[in-house]
């Protein structure tokens, strides 16, 4: 099982991404500006400030020759992750519903965080119980996740709410405390907080982030299964 | 030709920035100031005019939050 992480200018997280996806699998570094994706089986799509944040975050990553590559990737129903500024590119690709605004709080925020699984039926949550707390650092200063009402719903319906800030959690103010959402068909998954700097309890505060890895291996296993 | 777009976030998104700045203004004095709101300029000089509402679209403006505005400049 080999992860594929990619890389932009102002990526800041991909080696962390890459180290915590080495915990559950092979994963290797893919540059922006690659159409090939080596191969991998699913691919991490890190945090920083691809491009600078320019317009508007991951609004220029997304245009990126690896982006085109990684489209394609998902409509033949590979797995992709986003983390933070990933999330931010995969919501300009629309490849995932809606779009993270600038923080309520208008402040660059750094905590760890709580969040509650709200579907564990998924490829990238498999690991994790209904219900269960990870506490995942988060930072970021366009965080706050918003969709129209009716998108809303329907993503309730569909189980595409994945995670949700726990009570008293949700500094961002995005909608419904939302935290991760996937996309209709669930193969594509996009978080705020950082679960690759979760996967040791000496430095990341806990390991809970090494789940979600775990879980996308699981999935590709099964899948090959 | 020169074109100017003008981007603002939708009515009825939180818009913490045009908060902000609300709130600043009576801080220096300026009273009687509400409603308002911070949004983006891009000015570009293009070929093709047809071309400009694909462009913010696709790229200038995310449609799902923002408005936007075309204005030739002439």
């Amino acid at each position: 099982m080999k992860f594929g992480v990619l890389q932009f200018p102002g990526s800041c997280d991909e080696v962390d991404a890459l180290k915590a996806a080495r915990r559950a699998g092979d994963a290797e570094l893919i540059w922006h500006a690659d159409r090939d994706l080596g191969g991998a089986d699913a691919i991490v799509v890190p945090g920083g400030f691809s491009y600078g944040d320019y317009l508007r975050a991951g609004a220029i990553a997304r245009f990126s020759p690896a982006m085109e590559s990684v489209i394609e990737f998902a409509a033949d129903g590979g797995l992709v992750l986003g983390i933070c500024n990933g999330f931010q590119v995969l919501c300009e690709a629309r490849l995932l519903p809606g779009a993270l605004l600038g923080n309520a709080n208008l402040r660059f925020t750094s905590r760890q965080v709580d969040v509650e699984v709200l579907y564990s039926g998924g490829p990238f949550t498999r690991a994790c119980g209904l219900g269960e707390r990870l506490s995942i650092p988060a930072k970021h200063a366009c965080g706050r996740y918003y969709a129209d009402p009716e998108t809303l719903a329907a993503m309730d319906a569909g189980g595409q709410l994945v995670l949700r800030y726990a009570e008293g959690e949700n500094f961002n103010g995005s909608v419904h405390d939302i935290a991760g959402v996937c996309n209709e068909q669930g193969n594509v998954f996009g978080l705020m907080p950082h679960p690759e700097h979760a996967v040791d309890e000496l430095i990341g505060g806990s390991a809970d982030g090494l789940k979600i890895f775990e879980s996308m291996r699981m999935s590709v296993e099964a899948a090959r299964a | 030709m020169r074109a100017r777009v003008l981007i603002r976030p939708k009515v009825g998104i939180l818009d913490p920035q045009g908060v902000a700045v609300e709130r600043a203004l009576p801080a220096l004095g300026f009273t009687g100031a509400g409603n308002v709101h911070v949004g983006r300029l891009v000015e570009l000089d293009v070929e093709n005019p047809a071309q400009l509402q694909s462009m913010c679209e696709r790229l200038l403006a995310n449609p799902l939050v923002e408005d936007y505005e075309i204005e030739m400049l002439g």
